[in-house]
């Protein structure tokens, strides 16, 4: 029987198999970051152990990092605490670091796809849940705890049970104005947040392969809020142009060794997924979150739902809670909900299509009168490639605020964050109670429907904007 | 890590589903770089509520946490297991638990124990009339006892025999040098290395 795309990078990764035993997988590429390695490297300590493989080890900063000032000393003393122990873990143990500063820092997710470290057939795991995003090349990317960084660390492998696999398939063409992150929210928001739960997601069918490599990007990066181990998309000509001459890309021979072997990296016609969603594109339309969980969303053009609706007698009571913290009514329209903050950026979204999306509907309009907009490159790399493009300046001219690159608002472990009772719209992966500040309330959305809230002060399209002038000269 | 084998203690009933790993520890706590210290984090928004369960004097000094299904999805962060077990917590029960999380916790003795919804029900229904009522968590038997209540769990036969016999992963992988270093010969040289360019 043929073999899916997951099974076969998995196979290919097998160290030792055993009767009754997990299988220890080869690790081909370890992301670190300061938030879930220094307990793993003070494992190691106690134990005199070293990183086994250097070579295939990387960590940059990028959770505590601050978007403002970043040429001062960091404020907050745990944070800046944290910082400095990811440092003198990485030059105690000779691994290369990205720090708050390098032209290479940014969200450890952004930052190894852009140095073409990222590529198809590879395992990729970082201790952190967003690691799904490098599935988008074809790779086997998953997030892991800080126990099994230690375990990375000190011998490339990880022990892994089995997994089952899914196949998402999307039908059609996404209607204009609809992206990779309404998809992904339709997706969740369908099959739930445990829907994934104990499976690899393939995403596949003729929507997917349309999509570039930064829409794939959001699209796998978003698997874990399906609670999904891993998400991956068939690499393919999108994926080889994307890597081809980036630092880290094989060069000559290599390069063609290493297309052929990507080639391979397919499901084949008769394997057998164990379970099947349809999805049709052309039904999509620019999606929201209402709820405090990734799976409690609806269309634009939805309303709040009535909790009395739900027939699941958890579900109902989940809805209610949503309701209260997040302070809204059923039946309420979700445009009129009115927002205080937009954020773009995270790993889901932080990526430079992104930026130019939200700068294309932004040119020549204002951010509303008492909306505070944060714009947040995914790395260096990208807000130097914006500024090239001259899309800070029209961030900045909107009013918006062009920040540094890290992950900000999207967890808030910087001073970026929600006060109490504040709403944001944002691009960013999770909705859950006081993600974005304590109190903080999230609407999870495209950078398009970040940028045309940011303009309205509401929730809101770009095909909304067509009523608002865009002031001449401006 | 410490071996499980049997733990019988008091149960908190947390009728809440979708419990997030951001709720169990918010994020501003995981700036600390040890894995102790973090029980006043364990839920430190709900715990605000005097009304939230673990505030309430009845359910003190419980050892075993009786959730909603989906418990600790979203993020990675193993501080939230470091929470629950600095607070005081040896088992957690649900009908479903996020895969990492779950991982988590089988590395570092926490066990999280999977029941159908009706039997977490009928737990939860015991504890909240009951506090004191104890349950016991076997995982020689793999069962759930409690006062009216008897439930066999599955876990699998290897995760089982290390909490049973608390042994430390990596030593055990280590014993697999040789075909570590054999996967490594073979591997194509195309794969990327990190070496700066």
């Amino acid at each position: 029987m043929g073999r899916t795309l997951a099974e076969k990078v998995w196979d290919d990764h097998v160290v030792r198999r055993a009767e009754g035993e997990p299988d220890l997988l080869f690790i081909d590429l370890h992301l670190l970051h300061e938030v879930t390695s220094p307990q793993a490297f003070d494992g190691l300590r106690k134990a005199g152990r070293q990183v086994r493989r250097t070579d295939l080890t990387i960590a940059t900063e990028d959770h505590n990092t601050p978007t403002l000032d970043i040429d001062k000393p960091i404020a907050d003393p745990v944070s800046r605490t944290q910082l400095e122990t990811l440092r003198k873990n990485c030059a105690e143990f000779g691994v290369r670091l990205h720090p708050l500063g390098d032209v290479e820092q940014g969200v450890v997710h952004v930052v190894g796809p852009q140095l073409g470290l990222t590529q198809p057939g590879t395992t990729v795991v970082c201790g952190d849940s967003h690691t799904s995003t490098h599935g988008a090349f074809g790779a086997l990317a998953f997030g892991i705890g800080t126990s099994q960084v230690e375990h990375v660390l000190a011998t490339q492998t990880l022990p892994l049970a089995p997994f089952k696999t899914m196949a998402i398939t999307v039908d059609g063409e996404l209607p204009e104005g609809v992206t990779a992150k309404d998809l992904i929210l339709a997706i969740i928001a369908r099959i739930g947040t445990g829907g994934g739960q104990g499976y690899v997601i393939e995403y596949r069918g003729p929507a997917i392969e349309k999509l570039s490599m930064e829409a794939r990007m959001t699209i796998c990066n978003m698997s874990i809020e399906a609670g999904a181990r891993a998400g991956m998309i068939a690499p393919d000509r999108t994926t080889f142009d994307y890597l081809q001459g980036r630092d880290h890309a094989p060069q000559g021979a290599d390069w063609d060794a290493a297309v052929e072997y990507w080639k391979t990296l397919r499901t084949d016609d008769d394997a057998v997924f164990d379970a099947e969603v349809h999805i049709d594109a052309a039904e999509l339309a620019p999606f929201v979150t209402w709820g405090t969980n990734p799976g409690q969303g609806a269309p634009l053009s939805a309303r709040v739902p009535d909790p009395a609706s739900y027939e699941d007698a958890s579900e109902r009571l989940a809805a209610e809670k949503a309701l209260e913290y997040m302070g809204l009514t059923a039946g309420q329209p979700l445009r009129e909900i009115t927002v205080d903050t937009v954020f773009v950026g995270s790993c889901t979204n932080g990526r430079i299509e992104d930026l130019r999306s939200a700068a294309s509907i932004l040119e020549g309009r204002k951010v509303a009168d008492g909306v505070r907009m944060l714009i947040v490159p995914g790395s260096v790399r990208v807000s130097l490639e914006a500024v090239a493009e001259g899309l800070d300046k029209v961030f900045t001219a909107a009013g918006a605020e062009w920040r540094h690159a890290g992950c900000s608002m999207c967890l808030g472990m910087n001073p970026d964050q929600l006060a109490p009772g504040e709403r944001s719209a944002s691009t960013s992966n999770r909705n859950f109670e006081g993600r974005q500040g304590k109190g903080g309330r999230t609407h999870l959305v495209s950078p398009q429907v970040a940028a045309a809230t940011a303009v309205l002060g509401h929730l809101a399209s770009p095909a909304d904007l067509s009523d608002v002038a865009t002031p001449a000269g401006v | 890590m410490e071996a499980f084998t049997t733990h019988t203690g008091r149960a908190v009933p947390l009728r809440r589903s979708n419990v997030d790993t951001d709720q169990i520890i918010p994020a501003h706590w995981l700036k600390k770089v040890t894995r102790d210290g973090f029980e006043d984090g364990l839920f430190e928004a709900w715990r605000k509520d005097p009304e939230f369960v673990l505030n309430k004097p009845q359910y003190k000094g419980a050892t075993v946490l009786v959730a909603g299904p989906d418990f600790g999805t979203g993020s990675s962060r193993e501080h939230a297991v470091w929470a629950l077990q600095n607070y005081g917590f040896k088992a957690v029960i649900s009908s479903r638990f996020a895969d990492i999380f779950r991982g988590n916790s089988l590395k570092n003795g926490l066990l999280t124990v999977v029941l159908p919804q009706e039997t977490v029900d009928r737990l939860q229904k015991l504890v909240e009339a009951d506090p004191a009522a104890e349950v016991t968590v076997d995982l020689v038997d793999r069962q759930v006892r409690a006062e009216g209540i008897s439930a066999d769990f599955e876990l699998d036969e290897n995760a089982r025999w290390r909490l049973l016999e608390g042994l430390d992963d990596i030593s055990l992988t280590l014993r697999e040098e040789s075909s570590i270093v054999a996967y490594e010969a073979n591997r194509p040289s195309f794969k990327p290395r990190t070496i700066e360019v």
